[in-house]
């Protein structure tokens, strides 16, 4: 799906990192250099430890749906009515955070709870790139 | 915990009509519903002298409220910047604030143009900055479609089912078609709920609620006060407000809530039966926040009115019907009667224990709950008369 017109992440200091590895097509997660806990969304702080020293882990793209829902009426209409009906998706990771995505490469009605996924990098615009999620064969585990 | 019980009460309420297109600003309706309120219970302007409202940036600060009601002295006026969560936080705010000395009549309002102005569902600005940058840019943007993806989670883990959702839009409707203040009053059947056009899955158009212009109002008084009013007064019994962990960034935000198959209900619910000393069985009727039907259900389960994963159930066979176990929405909720951010709960509440709510009147309604909020965090009262 086109880019143009939709909503454009502006990173800061804490999320940057997570945007360039996106771009490089490495999913990272921040995690807490004191206590190791993985975090989504990354926050500069440890809500267990409340360290702020900060490490990043690259995931392994892989991990399965916590729930979804399909947008079946376009807001703004005129910017993602080509795109009805697209998926948006909670995908739990296997480092133990959940993710807000697009499931893509799929019938949305074959969509399932715990189906699993793996990340796909889609390279929307020239300096952007969005972590989206599609079906994983079991075979390929 | 609240520990105020029965000390403070509601003595007026105020209302403008509720349209989808107000013709007046929101100020003027803030101001209208307020100086209703204050007349309703019958004490001089002048001796209101706190204003507490919350607002989404679509609305009109407290102090612009006692400016426009030309209150000698506001000595209490403040605003939430918050969604319809904040509902009954209000009342419980104007009371503690009462109890500490800070005001003695306290004005209560939410006002809003939210069908001709400000349209919260309508999505919410497309800047993502902060938490927004890991939500909208993947086409997740409105209220529907953050709070589908809570029903989702409801019907994976129980099996929750569209047509027990639509079980509490047409009940909704059936009693807006008693009220005449409610906007929408034409009957609709469960099979008009499943033939409504599908918004967000698992959401129909019929599980969404309205969007309306309007305003509502409460005048917040000590019970010694209210008793020489000129209505019976309505007692604050229990309050509670609050969430569980992971109450998130914004009130969009739940990525780290422990689970969307229930919401903030559940970790409020001991703190409010506790304060009102009461539990769900007392109940007379409830005004459920009913933005989308499905937080009814996560309401019901998470006070306790049954059990998680048996709120779909709960809802059917005429139980919440007017005449049922537990008459809900009375007055046709945020689904039939009006947005009016879980404020016009509180009215209709008002209105069924003082006995005045005509068609739609519980009989002997004597204790009341209403609840505020859908998500991770929300507020509720326990009123009686």
């Amino acid at each position: 799906m086109s880019h143009t017109g939709k909503p454009v992440p502006v990173p800061d200091v804490d999320s940057a990192p997570f945007w360039q590895g996106c771009r490089e097509h490495r999913l990272l997660i921040e995690r807490c250099a004191e206590c190791g806990v993985p975090r989504f969304p990354p926050s500069g702080m440890c809500p267990h430890c409340r360290s702020n020293r900060v490490e990043w882990l690259k995931a392994s793209g892989r991990g399965k749906v916590f729930s979804w829902i399909v947008v079946n009426h376009p807001v703004p209409k005129d910017i993602y009515r080509l795109d009805v009906p697209y998926v948006v998706a909670l995908v739990e990771l296997e480092e133990g955070v959940r993710m807000p995505t697009n499931i893509v490469g799929c019938d949305p009605n074959a969509i399932r709870a715990d189906m699993p996924v793996e990340v796909t990098f889609d390279d929307v615009a020239a300096d952007l790139t969005l972590p989206r999620f599609k079906p994983r064969s079991q075979s390929e585990e | 915990m609240w520990n105020l019980r029965d000390k403070y009460a509601i003595a007026g309420i105020g209302h403008t009509d509720f349209t989808a297109n107000s013709g007046a600003t929101v100020l003027n309706l803030a101001l209208q519903a307020c100086r209703d309120a204050v007349l309703d219970a019958g004490i001089d302007m002048s001796e209101v002298d706190g204003v507490v409202s919350f607002n989404f940036g679509d609305s009109v600060p407290s102090i612009a409220v006692a400016t426009g009601l030309g209150l000698p002295a506001a000595r209490y006026a403040v605003e939430f910047s918050s969604g319809g969560n904040a509902a009954n936080l209000i009342v419980q705010t104007a009371a503690a604030a009462i109890e500490a000395g800070l005001a003695t009549n306290v004005l209560c309002f939410r006002a809003m143009n939210g069908r001709s102005g400000f349209r919260l569902g309508g999505g919410r600005d497309l800047n993502s900055r902060g938490i927004t940058q890991y939500t909208a840019p993947f086409g997740w943007i409105t209220y529907p479609q953050a709070m589908a993806m809570w029903c989702r989670r409801h019907m994976i883990k129980y099996g929750t089912t569209s047509e027990q959702l639509g079980t509490i839009a047409v009940t909704c409707r059936r009693n807006a078609v008693l009220n005449e203040r409610a906007m929408m009053r034409a009957p609709i059947t469960l099979a008009d709920h499943q033939a409504s056009r599908m918004i967000v899955e698992p959401f129909h158009l019929l599980d969404i609620c309205l969007e309306s212009d309007g305003a509502c109002a409460a005048l917040v008084t000590s019970a010694g006060r209210a008793k020489d009013l000129r209505h019976k007064p309505v007692y604050v019994m229990g309050a509670a407000y609050g969430g569980g962990p992971n109450q998130g960034d914004d009130l969009f935000d739940a990525i780290r809530w422990p689970d969307h198959a229930h919401n903030y209900a559940k970790y409020i619910a001991d703190d409010l039966w506790r304060s009102a000393g009461v539990g769900p069985e007392d109940i007379d009727v409830a005004e459920i926040y009913d933005c989308f039907t499905y937080s009814v259900i996560m309401q019901l389960e998470g006070l306790g009115f049954c059990r998680e994963g048996e709120g779909g159930a709960f809802v059917q066979n005429g139980r919440i019907d007017r005449d049922g176990e537990l008459p809900l929405n009375t007055h046709g909720g945020l689904l039939s009667e009006a947005y009016i951010h879980g404020f016009n709960h509180v009215i209709e509440a008002v209105e069924q224990l003082r006995g005045t709510a005509g068609s739609r009147q519980v009989p002997d309604a004597q204790i009341a709950l209403t609840t505020a909020g859908a998500m991770t965090c929300g507020s509720a009262l326990v009123l009686r008369n």
